[in-house]
């Protein structure tokens, strides 16, 4: 149980996390969305104590991390940014971490095992690609076997392989009653990962809600139709509420009515319909119209430059 | 799944954490080997090259003729070489990132400070005074005649010292190096306080300022406790000592109130 009341985080004038306040639940894979620069990995970094907030309290399992005795038991985390000194291998890094809170050198067998690190245990964790890199950082967050697990994009630089590793490691220690924080920029795997998301922007909560409820906020009844009489059934169904949007010949967006609706309009005249498909925003398109207020960076005129 | 029982964070735990960290470094190793080669090397040349122009006497301004001094010689560039360990103990694990793992295992901090303060004075005053009992013995046994014993008055003082010396301005780069967290900043602030300012006080400051000032300095207060006899100008050997020693104290308190109070 992750709980973050009210946390604000200033560096300097700039304001990195604004009164957050939301609880992860033990139990379920909750995901952390947010464009580049929103304040995931800060936030990440207050619940772990690395940063103290400007204001408000975040605690883990009803303390503040730093406060337990046991704290690698407590939380497992990966961190974005690479946290492994690029000289030691990954089996000395892995025993340094685990010497700390007293976790026994089977264990560091274990995990080296348990992510595949163990041909490469005995190497330089600098040499290491982006997947190693992540297994031995992930290693070394299950060290201790934690009761909540806080990974910052773990599936970065993971091949395919690696991918349903890692979607499948979350999913057991979920169902095993852990809490499990991920935060990723691939909205396709929160979207098989998660059950719950929380989306912030600029810093502020903009969403918390089950994945579902996500996708299905944003949908705006976009219905897609292909007709060999687009003229005819485009006459039909113009109104005053609806919308409609040519994407080739013969194929358009119909906003403002229902499937049902255009189906039996165009049953009605006898017009032929090749395709007639309401449309499920992706949880891309659901992320980028949640968020098209709160993006840190954003590419400018670049449509108005390419005319 | 081994069974995880009694986990908890305990400073004997830190320690040993961060003695595997230590010597599980190629750099550890290899600066140790530079500092221990260039500390008795430049001893026993300065005996041999000193020593056949000798018979000096030992006393104000023939320090550099005083058959101990002689043979503890390297120690002007081993502190540096130290030094830099000690920087390199810590500011690295900034630079690499390490940092975050090491502070997320012990959030209270301030034990991982004082376990690297152990590990490393542990380590170093051991390394130390053998390299400088090494160096003493075999310096002496050049100068042949000419050279001094252990139970001569104030040489068991000064070789000891001498490792003394070293360890503390070892522990002065690591408290310096979390200070800055960084690698060169750290090692150049090392350099300019051991090696530099002695100079650059005598070169700049009026006589006068020179003169009251100049003792107080870390490597001249170190040198009243590393050398047999002491100038007229220089502190005695015990009040060098706690000079020194709050140098580095000073240093390292500074670092566990940053390391405490600071964003990782």
């Amino acid at each position: 149980m992750i709980e973050v009341h009210e946390l604000t985080k200033r560096y300097g004038t700039k304001t990195a996390v604004d009164g957050l306040t939301f609880n992860i639940k033990p139990g379920i894979v909750t995901g952390f969305l947010g464009p580049n620069g929103a304040g995931k990995s800060t936030t990440m970094r207050l619940i772990l104590g690395l940063d103290s907030p400007t204001s408000g309290t975040a605690t883990v399992n009803g303390r503040p991390y730093a406060e337990h005795t046991a704290p690698l038991h407590e939380v497992g985390a990966l961190l974005e940014a690479r946290a492994v000194h690029t000289g030691r291998s990954a089996y000395n890094h892995l025993l340094a971490m685990a010497a700390t809170n007293g976790v026994p050198r089977s264990r560091v067998e274990e995990v080296v095992d348990l992510v595949g690190l163990r041909e490469v245990a005995r190497k330089r964790a600098g040499g290491f690609s982006l997947g190693m890199g992540q297994r031995l950082g992930i290693a070394s967050a299950l060290l201790a076997d934690p009761r909540t697990l806080i990974l910052d994009e773990p599936v970065n630089g993971l091949d395919p392989e690696g991918i349903l590793w890692i979607r499948n490691l979350m999913h057991s220690l979920a169902d095993a009653g852990r809490t499990v924080l991920v935060s990723s920029h691939l909205m396709s795997e929160m979207a098989v990962t998660a059950e719950h998301l929380i989306v912030i922007g600029r810093g502020r909560l903009i969403a918390d809600l089950p994945v579902a409820d996500f996708i299905a906020l944003s949908s705006h009844g976009t219905v897609r139709v292909r007709t060999p009489h687009a003229a005819a059934l485009h006459d039909l169904l113009a109104g005053p509420d609806v919308t409609i949007a040519g994407i080739e010949r013969g194929l358009f967006d119909v906003t403002g009515l229902t499937a049902a609706e255009i189906g039996d309009r165009a049953a009605g005249a006898g017009l032929t319909l090749h395709e007639l498909s309401p449309q499920q925003p992706s949880l891309e398109e659901a992320f980028m119209e949640l968020t098209k207020d709160s993006v840190e960076y954003q590419a400018h005129g670049m449509k108005e430059d390419a005319r | 799944m081994s069974t995880l029982v009694g986990l908890k964070v305990t400073l004997p735990r830190v320690t040993r954490s961060e003695w595997i960290k230590f010597w599980s470094l190629r750099s550890t190793w290899i600066t140790l080997a530079a500092a221990v080669a260039v500390f008795v090397g430049i001893g026993l040349l300065a005996s041999s090259i000193g020593g056949s122009d000798a018979g000096g006497q030992p006393g104000p301004g023939a320090e550099a003729t005083d058959p101990t001094s002689l043979s503890l010689a390297g120690t002007t560039f081993a502190q540096l070489i130290l030094g830099t360990l000690g920087v390199l103990f810590i500011a690295s694990e900034y630079s690499t990132g390490m940092i975050r793992s090491t502070l997320a295992a012990v959030p209270k901090r301030l034990p991982v400070l004082w376990a690297k303060i152990l590990v490393f004075t542990g380590v170093i005053l051991a390394v130390s005074l053998v390299a400088s009992f090494a160096a003493f013995l075999g310096g002496q046994a050049i100068l042949g005649a000419d050279g001094v014993s252990l139970s001569d008055a104030g040489v068991l003082r000064a070789v000891a010292g001498t490792a003394v010396y070293l360890t503390g301005a070892g522990v002065l780069g690591l408290a310096i190096g979390a200070l800055l967290r960084s690698t060169a900043a750290a090692i150049a602030t090392v350099f300019g306080t051991l090696f530099i300012l002695p100079g650059v006080s005598a070169l700049l400051l009026p006589d006068s300022w020179s003169d009251t000032v100049t003792p107080y300095l870390p490597s001249n207060a170190g040198s009243a406790f590393t050398a047999v006899t002491q100038g007229a100008d220089q502190l005695g050997p015990w009040a060098g000592l706690a000079v020194f020693a709050a140098y580095v104290a000073a240093a390292v308190a500074a670092a566990a109130w940053r390391l405490r109070h600071r964003d990782a």
